[in-house]
Order: C-alpha cells, then structure tokens, then sequence
C-alpha cells in the first residue's frame, strides 16, 4: 500500500490511535487489544483509524478491516456514547423481550439498529450474554443489567439521560467498590448446586502446593488417571491433550483458558471466573508446570468484560503473593504469568483454532487441523486450551487425588459437572452434580417437571422430548457442554429451531463454503415451515442439506449447526409433518403468488390489477 | 524425503512426507475436484470441493497430509453428491449468469458444474447479492457479484506479487473479497500482477478491460475438455 503524504497528515491527526498501538508496542498480535481500545475511546473505528493502526502494526489497511470488521463489537460506523446491547436469545424473548424492545425504542425515540442523532445512544441487539438465568438482560457499556422490565426500562433511560453514567445504575458508589461487589451488584451468583469439587469449600492453593511434589510427567499421569475430560462441550481428555503438548519439542509454550462460553444458554464459566477466579489461576499455573509453559492467556469473550477488573486484581494479587511471575512458591526454573486477552463479540471463537487466531490478533477463524493447537497453536508454538471449569478441576484434582475425582460420576464420565439451567423452570442457575443424572432429575431439582422439550448442551446438541427425560447427562449419552434450556408445552419448537439457525448464521465465520451458505438456506427452510409453506419434500430436504454441511464443514460450529433442525426432526417429529401442506395432483400447492410477485409490485411501484382485488377499483 | 504408498479410489499410488493428499493425487495424476486450491499457492481448505473421505473421515484434501497406508474415497457418487451440493450453494450465493459472463468457457465454477453433473435444475434459493461493480481502475475492473470467496487473489497478491491488494472483510454470509483502499483504483493493482492473470481468478470476478472475447465462446479450455483434464492426463500419457 502506497503510504501518502495526506495518510501520514492523518496520522498526527489521530494521536490517541499512535498512542494506543504504542501501548501495545505496535505488535500486530494485539491487534484485537488495539481495536477495542480504539472502539472504546471514537466509538468507532474508522478508515482513518485503520490506516494509522496499519502503518503502526506494519499490517496493510485491508488486513487491519479483516480483523476491525470480522468482530460484531467492532463497528465502523460510529455508536452512541452509551451503547445498549439487549441480549436477544431465545430465552430472553420468551421473558418477555419484545416488551422491553417496545419500552427502549420509546424512550430513547429510536429504533433498534440506530443511533441517536446526538450521538449519545445506540440500540442493538447481541446474541446470548450469559446471562439466561436472569433474562432479559443486557449490557450498557461495560455493564450488565439483569432482570428488566418495561418499568425499570423507563427508569434507566431517565438517568442516563440526565447524565448518570451507566455503572451509576449499578451503585452511586461504583468507583468505591470492589470488582467483586460490582460484578455481584450486576449479576446473581444463581448456584443452586454446589457439589463436591468446584462449588463447595475450596482450599487456597493446595492444588498448587501439591504439584511442587510432583514431577511434570506425574502431574500428567494424575490428570489422565483422574479421567477428567474437557467441559467445554468436546470431551477430550485433559491429561492425554497435555502430554501432546508437553512432548513436542519447542522453545515456548502456552496455556490458553477458553473463557468464552457463547453457547446460547451456558453461564457456568460466569459463575466460576466469579466464585473461583484463583482456582482457575491455580489449575493453568498447575498446567504450566506439567506441559513447560512459562506463558499463558485467559480468553474472556466480549461480553464478560465486566469481569475484567476482577480477573486483572486477582493475577495482581496473585503476582504479589508470589504464585504467579518468576519462581512461583520459590521453586526455581517455575516461571509462568498470564494475560488477559478481551473477545470482542464472536461464539466461533470459542472453537480452539479460532480462539489462538484471535489471541494472534487475527479474525476468529479457525485454524486448519492438523496441525493440531498441542503441537502447533499459538505463534507456532506447542499449545493447551483448556476450559475454565476443566482448569479448575485440575487444581482440585491435584488437591485431592485422582481416585477421588476418579470415584464419582460414572464409567467414562469421571467427576462432577456444572450445568447452566434456564429457561422455564422456577429454579434457572447452576448446578454442580456429578455425571450420571437423568434429565428428569436435574428437572425436577430446577423446578422444571413441567417440561415438555429440553435443550441439553445448547443449540449444538441435542433436543429432547418428555419421552426421554429419562436420558443420562453422560459423554456416552447425553454430552453436553452444561447448558440446559428447558421449554415448556407453551413454546413453539419451530421458532426456537428457527432462531438456533439465526444463531447460527450470525456466528458462521464464513470461511468454508458448507457453513457460510448452507446455513443459510437451512435457516430459510426453516422459516417456510413456520409460514406454512413447506411441502413434504421440504422435510428430506432439511435432512439431506443437513447431512452436506455436517459432513464437509471446516469446524465444529458447521458440524454441530443443523443439530436443532436435525435433533427435532428426529425428536419432534409432529411439529413439522402439522405444518406440511399435501400437494395437490403433483402442483405445487405451497407455492404463494403474493410473495412471489412483491418485489415486482415493489420495482414496479404498483400493485397488481389481478391479485391486488382492491387495486383499480 | 521417505516416500511410501497409499490408495486413492482403489489406485495405489506413491507419496512422500510433507505431501497433501492432493499433492499426491496431482503427482500421480489423479484429479480431485477443487476451486480454492491453486497451484503455487497457499492452501486454504475453504470451498471444501476437495473433500474425500480419508479411511472414512471426511478431510479436505488441499490441506490433510498425505500418510502412509491412507484409503482415500475421491470420486464415489456420495462425494461427487456432495460436492455437488457444495458448487450449487456458489452458485446460489452470488449470481452467477453464464450466458452473459465473459469468464464462460474458462471458468472453473462452471467447468466443476458440468464435471459434477449439475445439469437437473438446482433446489436451492438465489441469495442475490446486489455489491457494486469496482470499474476504478483503468485496465481492471471487479464485480464481486460473481466471487466465490475462493480467495485465490488474494493469496496471489500478497505471496506471489508481494503486494496485498485483495482481503477477507465481514463474517459469515457477509464475508467478502475486498480491496486495500477505497477502491481498485486507489491500490497498488497492475495489469500484470499474478493475482490479475486470468489462471488466479476462476470465476468472472477479476475482468481485465479491453480483452474480452478474444478467444470466442465455444473455443474455451472448458468447451474443449473436462476440468481436471490436465491432470488425469498425466495418468494417460
């Protein structure tokens, strides 16, 4: 790229954006660092912008918008001072969220997608936030709000428009509280469950103290013995993925912690990075010195940002204490530290090639397999990805022994698991249960007997129906990442399918044909269904596009997409054969000639002398 | 390098470390359907024309090494089914009108249509982009309407011209090729880059102004043969 005299007039007229890439020393990787900071401070990111971070990073402009247009809170177009993000999943619609919309749009006097002609506001809507429990919810900036309602709509409206800044909402004494006392004023704890591992009584660092006595190679053998597999939905065993990365030859290695959760209806690494933040610094320090890792990162998604401050005082007191940063607990040659890495709004970034590309600066795409992250992740270098809650199981593991953890849960699924229930059940929150309940017990325990279809595992895994509440939550049966949504006989299984396809949609990288299309058009067959356009044919067709993209997508996200379509295909079989029109002598009896004709009547600008009866007369 | 053997549709064929299963397949001339691949090019596994089932697992071809003993499926009627499938989303996701196209002839979307039997009237709704045409520039001009995000052009131009005139912008469905300036004009894009040459682009995105039709419809590599005929003839000779 041709740098001009005029582009570098520019740079000296955007010295905060200079200043901000010098934060970050200019360093390409931290692209996504700098590009939030830069949203932060303009509100949005120019071109100009990204000029100036070009020739700063050394990337070229086109390189710098891949990344600044890839992220759904990267905008270039500029957003209001307060940006109010309403979380938009299908549990939040179903408390109600058409209702807080309604109150937004008329308080603020615009629509949703707009921004306020003085620039103050901006109404969006974002995917699932976490926040399933306390739904509807949203974020204001930085904040969380929970809980709403019409009426408490129209009260924050009049205080941020009287000035109030949004974390007045949460305390007027904001500034004076804690991070701990600001993330538990925003959100509610909800844990229902504490089981014996995670959520119960948790001594300080014994994990770490323990592993001072071990050799890496024991520390792996422990985990492996353990049988604990990753909770992030995978399964795959924890030790075994740390011996990879601990065998391959290599200069510098890392641990990564996957704290994005983005599966609609997850919370659980909420309540973890909240409850148990040093048990999770404590099991990647464990990591560390099992594999040779002397860096590591937490990858906390976008939404969560209101954690940041708490995550950043803990690796501080952490440091302090001297459990973090050169000779940790004073043993020699263990050196290890970790940085916060902020995600700026993407669920394929919890997909472990995707997350290393992010953590790299890049788009959330993710990386060709093999080479696999242990042998070849992060800047080229050996790297584990582990989950927050299978970080902190390590460290309790290391406390306890790998019998006991071995002890509980069943053949194959050792260990207890967190599960984020929501939805319609008197009792949403988590749950900390060891493996081998049945969905009926977890219902009954969440107040959810009622229920006439459960999501185990998110849009990504399985729908069930009441005829098989008997089903266990194992990695044999039922695997689930932990995310519970509960509907009753009330909800429509079609609009909640057709909304898991928007999800979908939305949160496709686009980079493998399969993914980016396919879902697509499952996503419009779906909504012909609910219009009662579908014919019989439509239905093998769902099932035979379904099959394509499972079977030539790049990563997990297309070949977990068409599960809600397929899982009720297969569960509810009903709701889609009611809404199947028959097809008269071969005709296509679905077809509908008033939508057929109205882009016509729309390029035209009339309407029509033949189907319009009203037209003419 | 060691070499070793494996078996592509039956075929036993010779491979060595380091290799693709493409890679291999190409050698020992096999052809295996692809688009976003493109010799001396980076490869990208994104089109996913090129997958095969290796011992059962469905890969990418252009991007899985090539490994000792490997059973490789290439062209079974389930895969061809699927590649079919995948060059029918291309073609639903842009607009793609052949008989107005200049590329007709030597476009490889089409060529993989015909090689694919594509010829029964496709199941898929038209997504009909509407993305302006980029005529900036004096000898070339860009009409994204008919990319197919293959992305050839833009590893051709950053890895073969040094330049980086193309990129990825967006996510998803509204992830695009896009250039590095307002617009082709205000790049460093020349008639002679690689990138531009009509081999890079396989569709009729990239036009280079004042050469259409030189060589007349009809009279095209495609008209004449198969896509992938360079490379099955290999194996005849």
């Amino acid at each position: 790229m041709h740098v001009t005299d005029t582009q570098l007039t520019q740079a000296s007229n955007w010295p905060d954006v200079v200043g901000i890439c010098e934060t970050y020393a200019n360093d390409p990787h931290r692209m996504l660092d700098i590009l939030r900071a830069i949203q932060d401070r303009y509100r949005h990111i120019s071109q100009e912008a990204m000029e100036v971070v070009a020739r700063q990073t050394g990337l070229s402009k086109i390189a710098v918008e891949g990344v600044a247009s890839f992220y759904a809170f990267l905008s270039s177009d500029p957003k209001g001072r307060i940006t109010i993000r309403l979380c938009d999943d299908i549990v939040d619609r179903f408390a109600g969220l058409t209702e807080i919309v309604e109150a937004f749009e008329s308080e603020l006097g615009i629509r949703m997608d707009e921004t306020s002609p003085d620039g103050t506001f901006s109404l969006e809507y974002t995917p699932c936030i976490g926040m399933c429990d306390q739904a509807p919810a949203a974020m204001v900036n930085d904040v969380i709000l929970t809980h709403l309602t019409p009426e408490k709509v129209r009260e924050i409206v009049a205080r941020l428009k009287s000035g109030e800044r949004p974390e007045d909402l949460i305390s007027h004494r904001f500034d004076e509280l804690s991070p701990r006392e600001r993330a538990d004023r925003m959100v509610d704890g909800n844990i229902r469950h504490a089981g014996a591992v995670l959520l119960g009584p948790v001594p300080e660092d014994a994990g770490l103290k323990a592993s001072l006595n071990l050799t890496p190679a024991q520390i792996i053998d422990t985990v492996e013995a353990s049988g604990l597999r990753g909770c992030g939905g995978a399964g795959f065993s924890a030790g075994r993925k740390w011996r990879f990365a601990a065998e391959t030859d290599a200069e510098r290695r890392f641990i990564i912690c996957n704290a994005d959760e983005g599966e609609p209806g997850t919370f659980k690494d909420r309540v973890l990075l909240t409850e148990r933040p040093h048990l999770l610094v404590e099991g990647m320090t464990i990591a560390a010195r099992a594999v040779g890792a002397r860096e590591g990162i937490i990858y906390l998604r976008g939404e969560y940002v209101y954690l940041r401050e708490l995550i950043e005082e803990v690796l501080a007191d952490r440091r302090e204490r001297g459990l973090l940063g050169d000779r940790i607990l004073g043993e020699d040659g263990f050196d290890f530290d970790i940085r916060l890495q902020m995600g700026a709004g993407a669920y394929v970034c919890g997909e472990e090639g995707a997350l290393i590309s992010s953590c790299e600066g890049l788009p959330g795409e993710p990386k060709t397999r093999p080479p696999y992250p242990v042998t070849r992740g992060y800047l080229g270098f050996p790297t584990v990805v582990n989950n927050v809650e299978t970080l902190c199981h390590v460290a309790r593991i290391l406390d306890r022994g790998s019998k006991w953890f071995f002890g509980m849960g069943t053949e194959g699924s050792h260990g207890t698991k967190l599960f984020s229930v929501s939805g319609d059940c008197r009792n949403p929150g988590v749950y900390e249960l060891p493996y081998g309940h049945s969905v009926a017990e977890l219902l009954e325990m969440a107040g959810g007997e009622e229920a006439a279809a459960v999501l185990v595992g998110g849009p990504s895994g399985t729908m069930i129906a009441r005829d098989t509440f008997d089903r266990k939550l194992t990695f044999d049966d039922l695997a689930t990442g932990g995310a519970i949504v509960v509907f009753s006989r009330e909800r429509n299984i079609l609009e909640i399918v057709e909304y898991y396809m928007s999800f979908f949609v939305h949160e496709s990288c686009g980079y493998c044909t399969p993914c980016r299309v396919g879902n697509v058009f499952l996503q419009k067959a779906v909504g012909k269904f609910r219009k009662g356009l579908a014919n019989q044919a439509d239905i093998e067709y769902l099932r035979d596009l379904s099959a394509t993209i499972i079977e030539t997508s790049r990563c997990g996200l297309g070949m977990t997409s068409p599960n809600p379509i397929l899982s009720t295909l297969e569960n509810f079989p009903l709701v889609y054969s009611a809404m199947v029109k028959p097809s008269k002598d071969r005709t296509r009896a679905t077809f509908d000639i008033q939508s057929a004709i109205s882009d016509a009547r729309h390029l035209a600008k009339r309407r029509s002398y033949i189907f319009d009866r009203d037209f003419g007369e | 390098m060691s070499t070793f053997r494996l078996t592509i549709d039956g075929v036993e064929i010779e491979a060595s470390e380091g290799q693709t299963i493409m890679d291999a397949a190409d050698a020992a001339g096999i052809y295996i359907p692809r688009l976003c691949d493109h010799e001396g090019l980076r490869h990208q596994g994104g089109c996913r024309v090129c997958t095969v089932k290796a011992n059962g697992r469905s890969v990418s071809a252009c991007t899985q090494p090539a490994e000792p003993g490997l059973t490789v499926d290439n062209e079974t009627p389930h895969i061809n089914k699927l590649r079919r499938d995948l060059v029918e989303m291309l073609f639903h996701e842009g607009n793609h009108l052949c008989p107005i196209c200049e590329a007709s002839g030597n476009c490889e979307l089409q060529a993989m249509a015909y090689r694919l039997d594509m010829t029964a009237p496709t199941k898929f709704p038209y997504l009909e982009p509407c993305r302006p045409v980029d005529a900036s520039h004096p000898d070339i001009a860009l009409d994204t309407n008919r990319c197919i995000s293959c992305g050839r052009c833009i590893r051709a131009s950053q890895d073969v011209d040094g330049k980086g005139v193309f990129g990825y912008v967006g996510r998803g469905i509204h992830r695009q090729v896009a250039v590095n300036g307002p617009d082709l004009a205000h790049t460093d894009a020349d008639i002679s880059d690689f990138a531009i040459s009509q081999e890079v682009c396989p569709v009729g995105c990239i036009i280079r102004k004042r050469q259409g039709f030189a060589r007349p419809i009809g009279e095209r590599e495609f008209d004449r043969n198969l896509i992938g005929h360079k490379i099955n003839g290999k194996r005849d000779d």
